[in-house]
């Protein structure tokens, strides 16, 4: 018994093993009950929150995949510009003082459908998971910046280029918006 | 000797919130001596030898008090924030090279490290402010980020500069580069006709670091004529005192990163005994031009504010961008 104890602990609590498992455990954690705080909060500035510490324990398992560079760029964009964002629009859109989520009157099938659907993509990604033979990847450089341009403009410039597209895209859009919204509040101010 | 890891990380740890506290305490006697110094005043002067426990009797003070969690407010995200608002200044020390060897954490990428979690702050000032449920709050979280948005651009794009130039994001590299005397720092570099640009780089990044810090004469967002005292409104004790400490901790990473990025990190002005002395003197320096800055100038208004940082720093500092990539690339 004391033999089958010891196998199956794995590394010792105060090793490098140890400590990197525990700091791994924690990203998880991070992520999942960010997750859970984004779905089940009542407040939806909470539900930001929740939503910005998922992201950050996402970025934290980039971290582990030995991106550091991916995992910089989840802190700075996701948790920095996205969720400020989304945390603007709910100030703008509601008031602040009553911005309580819709009660939510769905069928009564809702609640067992979802459950199925997730219990379906948590079985395919463990089979999955479990089927594909890992290689563990060498602890080799994570990425210096020269390396990253090369990548970025070298292999994937393809879709570094189209990802530039989509933004341009997204500019030219807000400003038809915002210019309209202009023209439209001037004329309302003209007719009254 | 090698020390094991552990104790290595313990040693920095403990090291590093020491110096932030200590920091945060005194940048505040010297903020308070040098507005009165500016103001012919004499400043803090009763406890102790020239005022120098006035920050230990503000910090028991504060320490002591109780922290009100007024009715209407989210007390789970309002006690949150303040907390939370102290770890971008934290981590970022954690990368930052004070010397050849003092240094708690090299990687790859520190310098961009600090932008993100620079952005975590910015969030915490909107959850705190948004949390208090007060109107001079609300208005005055949504100011702080929408300036701290508008000049991370700025920033960040003067820092590519930088990374052109050397060809890393890697601070400790950034500063390596740049050993040697006065003419070797990144500021006054005479190799390769640099200076043409890195003058503008500079001036743009010392004012988006301001302007990030939230400071004066950027301090739209605890502006106390319009404002009272802006998202900090509603919080008492070491509430408070945490959001001064993270805004202080916040000033010194700034003059950290620009001493590094532009100053030659520990490198002497005329090449003797590089050391950690002459960066913490670095550091000063440009603290002391901060504090000087608040002192001297009045504050702006919000949309001159964002004026600035979108119709002028931003095409400057693109402008600058492709100057110095040229000159890179064909010089």
């Amino acid at each position: 018994m004391q033999a089958l104890n010891c196998s199956v602990a794995g590394p010792a609590l105060f090793s490098n093993e140890g400590m990197v498992g525990i700091i791994f455990l924690l990203t998880i954690a991070m992520a999942v009950a960010g997750a859970i705080i984004a779905v089940q909060s009542r407040w939806l500035v909470r539900s930001v929150a929740g939503l910005a510490l998922c992201f950050t324990g996402v970025a934290g398992l980039y971290y582990f995949l030995l991106s550091p560079f991916l995992a910089m760029m989840q802190m700075l964009i996701y948790v920095g510009a996205i969720s400020i964002l989304i945390a603007f629009a709910i100030m703008m859109v509601t008031q602040a003082d009553s911005d309580t989520k819709r009660k939510r009157n769905y069928s009564v099938l809702a609640g067992p459908i979802g459950f199925c659907v997730a219990i379906l993509f948590f079985a395919g990604f463990t089979v999955l998971a479990l089927s594909t033979p890992w290689q563990p990847q060498p602890h080799g450089q994570a990425g210096t910046s020269r390396d990253l341009g090369m990548a970025l403009l070298g292999p994937h410039v393809l879709v570094f280029e189209l990802i530039s597209i989509v933004l341009l895209m997204a500019i030219i859009g807000a400003l038809v918006l915002a210019q309209h919204g202009r023209h439209s509040r001037n004329r309302e101010e003209k007719g009254a | 000797m090698m020390t094991h890891p552990f104790v290595r990380a313990l040693i920095y740890l403990i090291g590093l919130m020491a110096f932030a506290g200590l920091n945060a305490a005194y940048l505040v006697w010297c903020e308070r001596k040098g507005a009165a110094r500016i103001q012919r005043r004499i400043g803090p002067c009763e406890v102790g030898w020239a005022g120098l426990l006035q920050p230990l009797a503000d910090g028991l003070k504060l320490m002591t008090k109780q922290l009100l969690v007024p009715d209407g407010v989210d007390a789970a995200l309002f006690r949150l924030a303040p907390v939370l608002a102290m770890l971008p200044g934290m981590v970022s020390l954690a990368v930052i090279p004070f010397s050849d060897t003092l240094q708690a954490r090299e990687m790859e990428l520190s310098a961009l490290l600090i932008f993100a979690f620079a952005s975590v702050g910015m969030l915490c000032v909107l959850l705190g402010g948004w949390a208090s449920g007060n109107k001079f709050a609300i208005i005055s979280s949504t100011r702080a980020v929408s300036q701290n948005l508008a000049y991370e651009i700025p920033m960040l794009l003067t820092v590519i500069t930088i990374a052109l130039i050397v060809g890393s994001l890697n601070l400790r590299d950034i500063a390596m580069e740049q050993q040697g005397n006065l003419f070797h720092w990144n500021l006054f570099r005479l190799e390769g006709w640099h200076i043409l640009t890195m003058w503008i780089s500079f001036i743009i990044f010392f004012i988006c670091s301001i302007a990030e810090t939230n400071r004066a004469p950027f301090d739209l967002a605890e502006a106390e004529s319009e404002l009272v005292a802006g998202y900090m409104t509603e919080y008492s004790s070491m509430g408070y005192g945490l959001f001064m400490m993270a805004e202080y901790i916040n000033i010194v990473v700034g003059a950290c990163l620009t001493a590094t990025l532009f100053l030659g990190g520990w490198a002497c002005p005329f090449g003797l005994a590089p050391g950690w002395w002459w960066f913490v003197l670095k550091i000063y320096v440009l603290i002391f031009t901060i504090i000087w800055v608040r002192w001297t100038y009045p504050r702006t208004q919000i949309y001159r504010l964002l004026n600035l940082s979108w119709k002028v720093m931003i095409p400057f500092s693109l402008v600058n961008l492709l100057i110095t990539a040229g000159l890179v690339k064909f010089l």
